[in-house]
């Protein structure tokens, strides 16, 4: 297995390992999202309760979490091997750097973008996994459903929700064709269509979870 | 029409690998806006020569845009404001009057600055002897349409092959990587039946060179695509990405 290890670590592994498990947590975000979404039909939180219900019960789900949560971890490793590995390669920095001649700005800061993510994502899991899976205040009478009610009426909580959100759009509108081009999937018939579905899925997950705080704070469902 | 510029430079000088260099600023006047960039340095040289001074080393050879040798990062981009062209193509006339222009040699811990504005560049020579090669006697020029390469993969081997080997795209990369360069030199092979014998090992003696010379690795933000004088495609990546997983599978 050495062939492999030493692969993984060159630095197109280190990049292979991060299409991958990027890829993985993009397929996680479409269940998250479309799940999240029922919230949408105003049944009081019915459907979104059903459906947390099933997700927290369960058994190939329950496994598929601890799958998720070490695909995030690699993903997390990979990226800080990554970043500090590249930062040592240019010791005297330019004094002048004119990237936006180049390249989108987005695109040169997925680690500040990914950092981001990561503290969203301490304060989300404390919000919400922490509760649902290591509290016993779920009950039947203080739903998950309850708990993003009683979450989103702070001002501050939905601001940083958003931010988050405006932070993860722009981590996929690079992240999801940029996979792609690590696993060496550049073609002139697929890469357009890549890239289209790369920037659709951005936008309509990112605006799709922003709305969610928003729509509980100004109490536009019920 | 010819005008004529008076421009403030800050150069980096710097006396060689080991001491620490610095920014020295020079007034330069009545530059021809028909001067190519290198030429407004020679500019400045001659009067440092006879100023007595030690004169701004760079490296140039063709002055045609082909050697790939200048290599100087002008205003925060390498071979300056244009796309598409190399230092000594750059020409005067796109700068304005009185402005200051900042030239920095290349940047990265691959490329030591050998003096001002003079770098290093062997580890691409090296990254090349590691697998930029076939073993293959070629023989004499054939016949038209005698060897089995497809038109399209024959067009994409010689965009390929048009890299210089200049490092804009290792200066341009936030990471200093080195893989439009190193991909271009796989894809020009890979890409055509004479290559196949070594395919298997070429990419993974290559990328192994250069991660071993300190190149960074890719954050696919197209940088090296869009600086690169010579407009390698970043599809050379991808295509080296393909040709380095799936030998690292079905290699012995």
């Amino acid at each position: 297995m050495a062939w492999l290890t030493k692969s993984l670590n060159s630095s197109l592994g280190k990049k292979l390992l991060m299409a991958i498990t990027g890829l993985f947590l993009i397929s996680f975000l479409i269940v998250h999202c479309g799940l999240n979404a029922t919230i949408f039909l105003n049944d009081g939180g019915v459907a979104f309760n059903e459906g947390a219900e099933f997700m927290g019960t369960n058994p190939i789900i329950r496994v598929m979490e601890i799958v998720l949560f070490a695909g995030l971890l690699l993903h997390i490793f990979d990226g800080l091997r990554l970043w500090l590995d590249n930062k040592k390669k240019r010791p005297v920095s330019y004094a002048v750097v004119d990237g936006a001649a180049n390249s989108k700005w987005y695109s040169r800061s997925m680690g500040l973008l990914g950092t981001l993510l990561l503290l969203f994502l301490i304060i989300h899991l404390k919000h919400f996994w922490y509760f649902s899976r290591l509290t016993n205040d779920l009950t039947e009478a203080h739903t998950l459903y309850n708990e993003m009610q009683i979450v989103f009426e702070s001002p501050i909580v939905v601001i940083i929700y958003v931010l988050g959100c405006i932070s993860l759009g722009y981590h996929l509108l690079h992240g999801f064709q940029s996979a792609f081009q690590s696993l060496g999937w550049n073609h002139p018939k697929y890469s357009p269509t890549i890239k289209s579905i790369g920037a659709i899925y951005a936008v309509v997950i990112s605006a799709t979870f922003a709305s969610m705080p928003i729509a509980f704070y100004f109490h536009l469902i019920h | 029409m010819e005008g004529h510029l008076n421009l403030t430079l800050k150069i980096w000088r710097q006396k060689n690998a080991q001491t620490a260099g610095k920014f020295e600023t020079y007034q330069v006047s009545g530059i021809s806006t028909d001067m190519s960039f290198l030429e407004m340095i020679d500019v400045l040289n001659n009067r440092l020569i006879e100023e007595g001074d030690d004169p701004v080393a760079f490296d140039h050879d063709c002055r045609e845009g082909i050697c790939g040798m200048c290599s100087m990062y002008i205003n925060g981009r390498p071979h300056g404001p244009n796309r598409g062209v190399t230092t000594c193509q750059l020409h005067m006339r796109s700068f304005k009057d009185g402005e200051t222009i900042t030239v920095e040699p290349w940047r990265a811990s691959a490329f030591p600055v050998i003096k001002d504005l003079v770098v290093n560049r062997s580890a691409f020579d090296r990254i090349i002897a590691a697998g930029g090669f076939i073993s293959v006697n070629t023989g004499n020029a054939q016949d038209a349409n005698n060897l089995p390469i497809n038109k399209d993969n024959a067009d994409d081997a010689f965009a390929a092959a048009a890299c210089i080997g200049c490092g804009a795209c290792v200066a341009a990369c936030k990471n200093a990587s080195a893989m439009l360069f190193t991909s271009a030199k796989i894809s020009q092979l890979a890409l055509l039946p004479q290559g196949q014998i070594e395919a298997a090992t070429r990419a993974q003696a290559m990328v192994a060179q250069m991660d071993e010379e300190g190149f960074g690795a890719c954050s696919n933000t197209g940088a090296c695509e869009a600086e690169c004088p010579k407009g390698i495609s970043i599809e050379n990546i991808a295509r080296m990405n393909r040709e380095y997983f799936s030998a690292t599978f079905s290699s012995k």
